[in-house]
């Protein structure tokens, strides 16, 4: 019994361990014609948001509560952040502050809007 | 360099007691004239060239009056395939003012000096400015206020205005031969979801700052961002700029000048006169005809074309106002 309960006990630090991984997962927004894509992410706590600019025109990604702001980002440049969460963290273009986008942090860590981009870069 | 159209490629009748005029060649720039209180002949078009004014009071019916030209959008440190080298179509567009038959009182340059706000890019852009031999009037676009400073390195450049007396992000006014200008920050603090930004304290001064003048003073509004609405889904207008054009429905000549969007849209309404240049560095589509208002890539032998300069004629007569636009393209 005591064999088993180490087992489980080991199993459960496994499975932590494991989720945690999963849960410090790169999710990558591209912004592309103007467009943060996808839009609207859903992740996990801990997940590392990379936006890159793929447009030929500099683009900056800053939250509407200016709890973050980038430097600018000129084409192919990278900025990327951490969200703890769990909540929703809404943001924009600051240049161009009609390209809107939303993380949701919960403890789903799917992502949402059906148009998700490959995760894990 | 400076190029004559062959021909008008357009031509618009509205009922307004000025006339006004278009014309581009390679570079940009507007060229506008005023006299007597009222927009008059700037003599560009048709042979008409005038020596260079001196500052004339309102009343007096002196011509010829002001000519000034406006430059916008020069974006210098851009490098992408849609113009290899901002700075060379800068001093191309500068090489064409200094052209000008007209030598103009000073330029006004409504934003986007810089494509990354960087100080050799500034640098390089006051450079090339300076060979204008003119004073040189800045407002700044979104491009210019992107240092760790969200518009330090602007205003520690441009911040003091003509007079010294700019404030807040950078607005200011300035009389010039009967003609009163004022210069709008419409860039930062920006709100997402949102348009071009003026802003309570602006507006304020704004309402202060036109007060005291009568009605029958010509006034010239110039900022980045385009204050009237040209086209939301791409950013394209002001949110409060209604809030600023309310402050100037009671004067009888008001033109408002832009660019940010690097293409000529005018529309007349009212006593208002709307016109927003071209860029000296890339052009970009007409609202709505691309994916994105992104820089269009033109074949290298196209671009200046769609560059083009734009010269403005303010004639004093009864008949309705003509606009007319043309490029060499």
């Amino acid at each position: 019994m005591r064999s088993f309960i180490h087992a489980a006990r080991i199993a459960a630090v496994l499975f932590c361990a494991l989720t945690g991984l999963a849960q410090a997962e790169t999710v990558e927004i591209r912004i592309d014609n103007f467009t943060f894509s996808p839009a609207e992410v859903h992740v996990a706590p801990g997940t590392t948001i990379v936006w890159v600019n793929a447009d030929d025109i500099p683009h900056a990604v800053a939250a509407n509560d200016k709890s973050f702001r980038s430097k600018v980002l000129d084409t192919e440049e990278k900025y990327s952040r951490t969200v703890a969460g769990p909540g929703t963290i809404d943001y924009f273009c600051s240049l161009h502050p009609h390209m809107t986008g939303r993380i949701i942090v919960d403890a789903g860590g799917s992502q949402g809007s059906g148009t998700s981009g490959p995760a894990g870069h | 360099m400076a190029h004559q159209p062959s021909l008008p490629a357009d031509e618009i009748d509205t009922g307004r007691r000025h006339a006004l005029k278009c014309m581009a060649w390679a570079g940009t720039g507007l060229v506008w004239s005023v006299a007597g209180g009222v927009p008059l002949t700037a003599g560009l078009i048709g042979g008409g060239a005038q020596a260079a004014p001196a500052a004339t009071k309102t009343t007096a019916p002196v011509n010829p009056g002001l000519t000034f030209a406006q430059i916008s959008d020069s974006h210098v440190g851009f490098d992408k395939p849609a113009n290899p080298d901002a700075l060379a179509t800068l001093r191309e567009a500068v090489a064409g003012v200094r052209g000008l038959p007209t030598r103009p009182a000073f330029v006004i340059h409504t934003g986007d000096i810089s494509h990354l706000s960087r100080d050799e890019q500034f640098d390089a852009a006051d450079q090339a400015l300076k060979d204008l031999g003119v004073p040189v009037f800045f407002v700044p676009g979104e491009h210019d206020v992107l240092d760790d400073g969200m518009g330090a390195a602007y205003l520690a450049r441009y911040g003091k205005g003509p007079n010294g007396k700019a404030l807040g992000a950078g607005w200011y006014s300035f009389d010039h031969g009967g003609v009163h200008f004022v210069a709008l920050v419409n860039v930062v603090n920006l709100k997402g979801g949102g348009l071009g930004n003026l802003g309570e304290d602006q507006l304020a001064w704004l309402a202060d700052d036109l007060r005291a003048l009568s009605a029958s003073t010509p006034v010239v509004v110039f900022a980045h961002i385009p204050l009237w609405t040209v086209y939301p889904e791409w950013g394209w207008g002001t949110d409060d700029g209604a809030r600023a054009l309310s402050l100037l429905a009671r004067f009888g000549s008001v033109t408002v000048l832009n660019g940010h969007i690097h293409q000529i849209l005018q529309k007349v309404e009212g006593n208002v006169a709307f016109h927003t240049a071209r860029s000296t560095a890339f052009p970009q589509p007409s609202p709505g005809s691309a994916p994105s208002p992104g820089p269009m890539k033109l074949p290298a032998d196209k671009l200046r074309g769609a560059l083009g300069v734009t010269t403005v004629t303010y004639r004093q007569k009864a008949g309705p106002l003509a606009v007319v636009d043309a490029t060499l393209g």
